[in-house]
């Protein structure tokens, strides 16, 4: 079958078996390797990328589904030559050691932050109306990326530093 | 996964084509596994009229299409019904939330480690199989409503917070009918067929969760215990609305998740509490009537203890017995 979405700007036509899902039509039909397979069922977030500006597990997507939608992968919010404000983050604070789960982490991490200026509530902001980007509303709202390295406080400092630039 | 022919669903008789999928986020889980292998999907998040939030009277009307980010954060909703808000995001995560729908949360399955493992016996994956839980691993299992035939529990907190609220399902049929089902009455227990869980024929459509007017000036609170802070399967969960006059409980609804094959709901216990001056000796005297004695498992017999405990704790923080403040505590106007 046929479906037609636009990854990072760019419109893609692909042929594929009903099967497939969104990760894998970006790794291994698409070439765009940064978007990471770890559980493959919703639970690590490795795959986090951008539907149509929200942040979704693409394990959890199947391609046919989006025909005509609007993807946003790692590949597409900076390059090694123009990083973007949360890619520099990581690598001043050092968010990482294996970095397997990075590029899910700063996908996350960038529609979290949007979430938040948009007014969002979270499970621990204490009323729904307005909240704040502390460190437990920041391990709140980024619940859904795991680190298998456990590199949490540091992936923390750099999403707030980070936040602080984009202010 | 095994393969299936896909069809994308353009008006609503097309739901007869296959199985509805909507977010994907339980069915395509299931799919990878073999749990469930259907023939053809029908993807019906393309279909006009079940994506927004209506007023009702005034209660709300809320398409099943409705993600559970958008529904948490309506604003109508965190003002009149906050429980459901607190109780939505309470689960899962926001990468899942934003692609998971209301149809789609309250038909989710059961989360026994034994019904994701298709080299054990499960009656609810394969009736008439067995059930390997018994005198298997069983933590996560029911304490309320199970049958010699599966002892599972329900996992979705949305479907807690509407029970509480007294929601309504809206159903439409092959025969172009649509009927409002209370949600006490939308699950049915496992009894002799755990794959049957609830009211819904082979075709029919879940198009909306129908809420009814907010209950202005009671509290209600959602509170969820689990293994880990967040991101986890509620051990326990408590959905409570309280309208209070002075110290005195004058009207209240409380739901019970993750111990029964549905949000579990108890009379009695609303009937001890009712027209009762809020105490520590009352709220002891409930959770006598809620526990049950025994567990159906010997690994669900610390929910007896964390079911009371957390009841307790409950009902203070809804009665200002104990300090208010705290994360998941919400007033309405
Ligand atoms: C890692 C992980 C953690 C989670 N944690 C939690 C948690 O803490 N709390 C919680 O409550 N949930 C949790 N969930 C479950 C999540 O809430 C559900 O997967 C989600 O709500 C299902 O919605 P969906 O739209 O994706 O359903 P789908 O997967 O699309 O469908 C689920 C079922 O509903 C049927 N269906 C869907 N829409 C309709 C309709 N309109 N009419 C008739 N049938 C329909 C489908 O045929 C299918 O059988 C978690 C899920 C994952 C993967
Ligand atoms: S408890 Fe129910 S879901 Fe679990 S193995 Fe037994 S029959 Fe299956
Ligand atoms: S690979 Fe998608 S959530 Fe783990
Ligand atoms: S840095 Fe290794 S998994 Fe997060």
């Amino acid at each position: 079958m046929k479906t037609t979405i636009i990854v990072n700007g760019r419109l893609h036509d692909i042929e594929h078996d009903a099967r497939r899902t969104l990760l894998e039509t970006l790794r291994d039909d698409l070439d765009l390797a940064g978007t990471k397979k770890g559980c493959d069922h919703g639970q690590c977030g490795a795959c986090t990328v951008l539907l149509n500006g929200k942040r979704v597990n693409a394990c959890l997507c199947l391609t046919a589904m989006h025909d005509g939608d609007q993807i946003t992968t790692i590949e597409g919010i900076g390059s090694s030559e123009r990083l973007s404000a949360l890619q520099k983050a990581f690598i001043e604070k050092d968010g990482y050691q294996c970095g397997y789960c990075t590029p899910g982490q700063i996908m996350s991490a960038a529609a979290m932050l949007r979430e938040l200026r948009n007014g969002a509530p979270s499970y621990v902001s204490e009323d729904l109306e307005t909240s704040e980007l502390s460190d437990s509303e920041m391990a709140e709202r980024m619940s859904g990326n795991l680190c298998r390295c456990s590199a949490y406080p540091l992936i923390r400092e750099a999403i707030a530093m980070a936040a602080e630039v984009e202010k | 996964m095994r393969n299936f022919e896909y069809h994308l669903a353009s008006s609503f008789k097309d739901v007869t084509n296959g199985q509805i999928i909507a977010g994907g986020t339980n069915l395509l889980d299931l799919m990878k596994i073999q749990v469930m292998a259907p023939d053809a999907l029908v993807d019906i998040t393309r279909l006009d009229g079940l994506s927004d939030i209506q007023v009702e009277g005034k209660g709300l009307r809320i398409g099943a299409l409705v993600t559970n980010t958008a529904l948490a954060n309506d604003a109508r909703v965190k003002a009149g019904w906050p429980l459901l808000s607190r109780a939505i995001l309470a689960g899962a995560s926001a990468q899942i939330r934003n692609k998971a729908t209301t149809g789609g949360n309250l038909l989710q399955r059961t989360r026994c480690p034994y019904f994701y493992d298709t080299s054990q016996s499960c009656n609810k994956r394969n009736p008439g199989d067995g059930c390997a839980a018994k005198g298997g691993a069983g933590r996560m299992l029911a304490l309320f409503g199970t049958s010699e035939h599966c002892l599972a529990a329900h996992p979705s907190d949305m479907a807690v917070a509407l029970t509480a609220l007294e929601a309504e399902v809206e159903i439409y049929n092959a025969a172009r009918e649509t009927r409002r089902v209370r949600m006490q009455e939308f699950y049915q227990g496992p009894g002799s067929r755990p794959d049957v869980e609830n009211v819904l024929g082979k075709d029919d459509l879940i198009t909306a969760i129908v809420l009814p007017p907010p209950r202005s000036g009671e509290r209600q609170i959602y509170r969820k215990v689990r293994d880990r802070a967040s991101y986890a399967f509620a051990l326990v969960s408590i959905a409570g609305s309280v309208a209070m006059r002075g110290e005195t409980i004058t009207d209240l609804r409380l739901a019970y998740g993750s111990v029964a094959p549905h949000p579990w709901t108890d009379r009695d216990v609303a009937r001890i509490l009712k027209n009762q001056k809020a105490s520590n000796e009352l709220f002891q005297r409930a959770a006598d009537a809620l526990v049950p004695e025994t567990a159906p498992h010997p690994d669900t017999d610390y929910k007896r203890i964390l079911l009371r405990r957390t009841f307790i704790a409950t009902m203070r923080q809804l009665t200002g017995l104990s300090d208010p403040e705290g994360s998941d505590i919400a007033r309405t106007n």
